[in-house]
């Protein structure tokens, strides 16, 4: 969903927005391509459909357990942790933004780009470093107990501000990246209109700068809130219960997939609520998008001012990027001699296998989406590809649970059938595959390969088309020789943001693999499980490694 | 009377290249007037400077009498109460067209917000989209949205930076008069930029033509066209072409078309000297200081032809080869290469020094 994000401050909101079209009447009708958004977006139903209908399920003994014991836990970690992420996000994404955008201070430049770097280290990283450096048995501590003596006092890392705090430093690029963006587009211009009306330049922040921003930093904001209701590594790193582990733990550790279906119709119903607002924030964002004015001028912050603000840049770049990589170098060095064996390339390959599989599949499904909607613009299609985009929001536990839930009763059903009609024992057909992992991967990473692949299409216009048509070329030949050349940046950013998002996923990884397929993320949550820190390094290396290619990716599109 | 606004002497410059260079004037209350130039001229600069949004390096600015701006004194652009209509209208998107309006009212109070208001949707025309947003008006409404908030607030002077550029031709021009009929009718101060001279002559009093950061003239819209005082003035404003000619006495020139007999301005002599007897100067000649006219025995051949409805403008060539334009009632309709009667009918003699 972090590729969402910067495709989306890249676009700017043009892709969501109109498809530009064929004129079809001169086509013979395709039913085939008309089929495909609707296929799609049942697909996406399915899950959520097994999901809330568990809602009204009866309610079994290990439920009731719950409701009794863990429920109200839960609501009110969960609710915490997002009341603190939204703020602490805000107020950290939004004055970065202000200040790289806006004012002009001591290192100005590089932050502007480093400031994004967070996005490459996955939270549940960050906060297996965090904890390693910080905890009770941690070099910090132990060095301060060392000096203080043995009953010195230390805030509790493990506890909801912990959380709280590594989640603000890992999602706080997506407020900081669509503040800024929005922050840079209305130029100064906006500034002076305030000035030239009687109000200094904080006022004219607070009363002008700012609420212009709003539909953005709203969207920033609710990005934000979506991956930490969708988190499980890192809360599962912090023993911190939210919905996502209590799912897990109601599956794994109870065996009860009713009662972890029934949690995560909870947390889907939350989660819908979500999406409610956030479309309606995204249209907003498209309203009020203003066209680009001359850069003026910056704000050029002197003596503490300047010094404040450099600190606050540095000290975030710090904590929420030097810090955990610097660390997880030392580690991962310390332990490459033991740890780089047969197991660890075994894992490197599982991960970059099932990236491809993921990447490839999603892309040639979105690519269809696409192409399917240039034939039928019409208002049913679009619906449909709306709903098939919309899996980013699901959280991937909800997404596992719904997914293996009528696919293993599908498999079941089928194994049953074959023995009474053919006398043959299939055993499982589906459940020892990659198959539930890689749609539940599409599913949820549809929204990131669609975004690149549609605003690549929409400059694909009918007249190109007419052209290629009229220069002699059909079919194949105007795919291969005009629509592919024009649309292969688009599958390239693609492909490249699906098969980071799958090396980095964690929960769907976790909840659906075939028995013994491990993968890097799987590493890392079991020795992180087990506090091995120093071993769970190395595996992390190469995620954050995997991390950065996105962004350098969004930078070199971004200086164009 | 002393003068609403005074810039005296200013100076601006971005990095090494000077835009602004010792510029000076002065706009009475209720004047409005205008720096008009082509673009670069550095007129946009002089309008940022007035309204504190740049410093002056040199010189100052006075409003009212009180120094705002140079020898260290500045005031910061929120506390000058100068209102300003941008190029690109600068409305704020998340606000309708009445809070946009209202928005420079913080100092009223609550009580006379509203009808101060509606009064300017009034002024402006725009009562039935006083809800609506800024992305969902026209260009001309957008336009007429930013004038009404910056007049809102009542402010001493308003500054109108390119407030048309973004206008369509025909919109163009209706507009402007609008904008005029509406600032006399708040008895507005104001200053327009632009670099459409018939833009300036539709809204201003006094128009100062500017060149490399200076003005070269201050002055009416008639007198810029008929008694520009300089060749870059001359050029700019309208058409003309300059013809050689010899002064005989200080009432009379001599040139290839006749004798034009007027009192010759004493700029035609280099170095502030009396232009006297055989000094050699040129010419202007508007289009309308050569008449058509079929018994005249002066003639000359049509070199090409401008169809403008009411008249034609034609490009002559002289018999020396000079070449000269005269405007003429269409339905005098001539041929390309076809020899014309002309006479000269000027009533005023605007001439340079020789170059």
């Amino acid at each position: 969903m972090k590729d969402e994000t910067l495709s989306v401050a890249v676009q700017n909101g043009n892709a969501l927005s109109g498809f530009s079209r064929l004129p079809s009447s001169n086509r013979r009708p395709a039913s085939g391509w008309r089929l495909i958004p609707f296929l799609v977006a049942a697909l996406v139903l399915i899950p959520i459909g097994t999901v809330l209908s568990s809602f009204f399920a009866p309610a079994s003994d290990i439920w009731q357990h719950l409701v009794a014991t863990t429920l109200p836990g839960l609501l009110l970690n969960t609710f915490w942790l997002a009341l603190g992420v939204v703020s602490g996000t805000a107020l950290l994404g939004v004055s970065l933004a202000w200040l790289t955008a806006v004012c002009e201070f001591p290192g100005r430049k590089f932050f502007s780009w480093a400031l994004l770097l967070p996005l490459a280290v996955p939270a549940y990283v960050t906060a297996f470093v965090m904890l390693g450096l910080f905890d009770f048995t941690g070099p910090l501590q132990t060095a301060l107990r060392a000096w203080l003596g043995p009953d010195s006092w230390f805030p509790e890392v493990r506890g909801r501000l912990g959380v709280i705090t590594v989640m603000v430093l890992a999602f706080y690029p997506y407020v900081y990246l669509l503040a800024r963006n929005a922050f840079l587009t209305q130029g100064k211009r906006s500034l002076e209109a305030a000035q030239s009306l009687g109000f200094n330049r904080t006022q004219g922040f607070f009363k002008v700068a700012l609420p212009m921003a709003r539909p953005w930093i709203a969207g920033g904001v609710m990005l934000a809130l979506m991956e930490t209701l969708a988190d499980f590594g890192t809360v599962a790193v912090f023993n911190y219960d939210t919905f996502t582990t209590a799912i897990y733990k109601a599956w794994f550790g109870m065996f009860s997939l009713s009662a972890a279906s029934q949690l995560a119709s909870l947390l889907l119903v939350i989660v819908f609520a979500l999406i409610v607002v956030e479309q309606q924030v995204r249209a907003r964002m498209r309203y009020a998008e203003s066209k680009q004015s001359a850069r003026a001028d910056r704000i050029t912050l002197h003596g503490w001012h300047a010094a404040a603000a450099s600190a606050l840049a540095l000290g975030t770049l710090f904590f929420a990027f030097l810090l955990p990589v610097g660390q997880l170098g030392i580690w991962a060095a310390s332990s490459f001699a033991q740890d780089f064996d047969a197991r660890y390339l075994e894992f490197l390959w599982h991960s970059l296998l099932l990236s491809a599989l993921a990447a490839l599949l999603t892309c040639t499904v979105a690519l269809l989406l696409v192409y399917a909607a240039r034939r039928h613009p019409d208002a049913a299609t679009r619906n449909a590809v709306r709903i098939a985009t919309l899996g980013y929001a699901l959280p991937g536990t909800v997404l596992a649970v719904g997914m293996f839930v009528p696919l293993a009763g599908l498999d079941n059903w089928l194994g049953e059938m074959a023995l009474q009609l053919f006398q043959i024992e299939t055993g499982l057909l589906i459940q020892g595959t990659l198959a539930i992992m890689l749609l539940a991967y599409m599913t949820r990473f549809l929204a990131v390969s669609h975004s690149p692949i549609d605003s690549a299409m929409q400059r694909i216009t009918g007249s190109i088309d007419e052209a290629a048509m009229s220069l002699g070329l059909n079919g194949w030949a105007m795919l291969r020789r005009v629509h592919l050349p024009i649309l292969k940046s688009g599958i390239f950013t693609a492909a490249t943001l699906v098969f980071v998002d799958v090396m980095k996923e964690m929960p769907i990884t976790l909840m659906t693999r075939p028995f013994g397929w491990d993968t890097l993320a799987v590493r890392i949550f079991e020795m992180t499980a087990e506090g091995a820190w120093e071993q769970a390094a190395l595996p992390a290396v190469a995620l954050v490694l995997a991390g950065l290619v996105p962004i350098i990716l969004f930078m070199r599109q971004t200086e164009k | 009377m002393q003068p609403l606004l005074e810039l005296k002497n200013i100076r601006q410059a971005y990095g090494q290249q000077l835009v602004v260079n010792d510029l000076s004037l002065a706009l009475e209350k209720g004047q409005i007037g205008c720096l008009l130039g082509p673009s670069g001229c550095g007129k946009t600069s002089v309008l940022r400077c007035i309204a504190g949004f740049e410093p002056v390096l040199a010189g100052e600015i006075l409003l009212n009498g009180v120094k705002v701006s140079g020898d260290g004194v500045f005031l910061p652009p929120e506390q000058r109460h100068i209102g300003m209509v941008f190029q690109d209208y600068a409305l704020f998107p998340h606000l309708t067209v009445s809070a946009n309006i209202g928005f420079g009212l913080h100092r009223l109070p609550q009580s006379e917000r509203a009808p101060r208001v509606d009064e300017l949707l009034q002024t402006v025309g725009l009562a039935d989209a006083a809800s609506k947003y800024p992305h969902e008006l026209s260009g001309g409404q957008q336009q007429r949205v930013a004038l009404a908030r910056a007049l809102a607030p009542r402010p001493d002077l308003l500054l109108l930076d390119e407030p048309f550029s973004n206008l369509d031709v025909s919109l163009r021009e209706r507009l402007s008069l609008e904008v005029r009929e509406i600032l006399k009718g708040q008895n507005a101060t104001a200053i327009l930029v632009t670099h459409d001279q018939n833009e300036a002559f539709a809204i201003a009093d006094e128009i100062g033509i500017m060149h490399r950061g200076e003005i070269q003239q201050w002055d009416s819209a008639y007198n810029l066209y008929h008694r520009p005082a300089n060749r870059f003035v001359a050029d700019f404003i309208g058409q003309g072409v300059f013809l050689p000619g010899k002064v005989l006495d200080p009432q009379r020139v001599e040139i290839e078309l006749g004798i034009l007999t007027a009192d010759i301005p004493h700029q035609c002599a280099p170095n502030d000297q009396v232009c006297g007897k055989d000094c050699q100067v040129d010419v202007l000649l508007r289009p309308d200081d050569i008449v058509h006219d079929d018994a005249s025995p002066l003639q000359a051949v049509v070199l090409h032809k401008a169809f403008r409805g009411a008249d034609i403008l034609y490009t002559l060539s002289l018999p020396s080869g000079a070449s000269a334009l005269s405007l003429v009632p269409s339905h005098h309709n001539h041929a390309i290469g076809e020899k014309i009667g002309i006479r000269l009918e000027a009533d005023h003699v605007v001439a340079f020094p020789s170059s």
